[in-house]
């Protein structure tokens, strides 16, 4: 049972880091703010999401593993709003000359 | 591992100090000082300092941050002008000699030290049961050193009076910052009322448990007052005047209640500061909790700014 779930939090850390270098290749890649921010959410959303989810087995107590859960719910959130306000200032200010 | 795991850290910490320092940007500069002390803050937690970086995290990097911000879109306008003016060759070599010594000097005292390195912590580990706290630094703080914290306080206090004295005098005594105009169904309003409730139960929370575990009143007083920070920004709240005498009384309550004690101690257990026996911990959490919303006001109101605006 131990090796099965030390398998799921190999996989599931895993991913979650292939996000995170896809997310930043994507940041340093992509041509145009919008496009970068959609990078960066994924990193954020899915790549801290999946890590989560794979250290949750390994955590001692439900209360830790609450805690970590709402460290990503909260992470969702900034990022959210975050990229929702860096979008709007992108917009306004314009493509840039 | 772990070892490359610090030696990358060290590395990139090292390039992105440097990056800051050179860069011709001023909002750039900023950012690059936020994402220093957010890895200073990591390389805390691998030192097991998590006390210092949550404080690294909240003030070094997040309330000084956000300081800095506000002033680079401050100079935005004149930094055009400020770039033309580059100082001489002669300035800039002295400059770069100066800093350098001063790193060198810093580099041969830390390569000094003697091995192990002079500590206190056997003491500290002594004599924390006469405190009654278990966490080691919160005892070095309000205890052992209580001084050095009852003079961080009041430094803070100083900062806002420095940051106050700037208002100019038709609105001295009005609101301090612009006022906020935001769209009231956009996303910054809907963060403003999502955030707070979760941000202040943490905030205290990590306030709540500093006597015992990392954590602490500085701290858990920087997650209060960003909270506020946002709901004003989002244009759902005011500042409020400075002229307001609840304002003053409110944030020179924490420092005076840290004298008071300091102050009786100096009648009843010998020593300015000295907490008579039995009462260590009953005092500094008196303490504790007077300085926390003072702090929080405070931090909230030098962020804020000075006064821009008449009271109505």
């Amino acid at each position: 049972m131990s090796f099965l779930l030390d398998l799921f939090t190999i996989a599931a850390v895993s991913a979650g880091a292939v996000f995170f270098l896809a997310g930043t290749v994507g940041l340093l890649r992509f041509p145009d703010a919008l496009t970068r921010l959609h990078a960066l959410t994924k990193a954020d959303n899915l790549g801290v999401g999946l890590i989560v989810l794979g250290l949750l087995p390994h955590v001692e107590g439900v209360l830790a593993g609450l805690k970590l859960v709402s460290i990503w719910l909260l992470v969702l959130l900034a990022s959210a709003a975050a990229s929702q306000l860096i979008a709007r200032a992108a917009r306004r200010a314009g493509p840039p000359a | 591992m772990i070892a490359a795991l610090n030696v990358g850290l060290a590395v990139l910490i090292l390039a992105l100090a440097f990056w800051t320092v050179v860069a011709r940007d001023t909002f750039s500069a900023v950012v690059g000082f936020v994402a220093y002390g957010l890895l200073l803050a990591l390389v805390w937690v691998q030192l097991h300092g998590i006390d210092v970086a949550l404080t690294e995290a909240a003030l070094g990097s997040g309330l000084t941050g956000a300081l800095l911000l506000g002033a680079a879109a401050r100079l935005r306008k004149t930094e055009a002008a400020a770039r033309t003016e580059r100082p001489g060759v002669s300035t800039r070599v002295v400059a770069a000699l100066v800093a350098g010594s001063v790193t060198v000097a810093l580099a041969i005292a830390v390569l000094a030290l003697p091995d192990p390195a002079p500590t206190l912590a056997p003491q500290t580990a002594a004599n924390i049961a006469a405190t009654g706290v278990g966490n080691p630094l919160t005892a070095v703080l309000l205890a052992f050193r209580a001084m050095d914290t009852l003079l961080e306080a009041i430094v803070v206090l100083f900062a806002l009076i420095g940051v106050w004295s700037l208002a100019p005098d038709r609105v001295w005594g009005g609101r301090p910052g612009p006022l906020h105009r935001v769209d009231p169904d956009g996303i910054l309003a809907y963060l403003a009322r999502v955030l707070p409730p979760i941000g202040i139960i943490v905030g205290i929370y990590i306030f709540w448990i500093g006597a015992d575990l990392p954590g602490g009143k500085f701290q858990g007083a920087t997650l209060i007052a960003a909270m506020w920070l946002l709901v004003v920004m989002a244009g759902l709240s005011n500042t409020p005047p400075i002229g307001r005498a609840w304002l003053r009384i409110a944030v020179v309550a924490g420092p005076v209640v840290f004298i008071a004690v300091g102050a009786a101690g100096a009648a009843i257990a010998g020593a300015f500061l000295a907490y008579p026996d039995g009462f260590a911990k009953p005092l500094i959490k008196v303490i504790e909790w007077a300085l926390f919303p003072s702090l929080a006001l405070t931090l909230a109101l030098i962020v804020a700014g000075a006064p821009e605006r008449p009271e109505t």
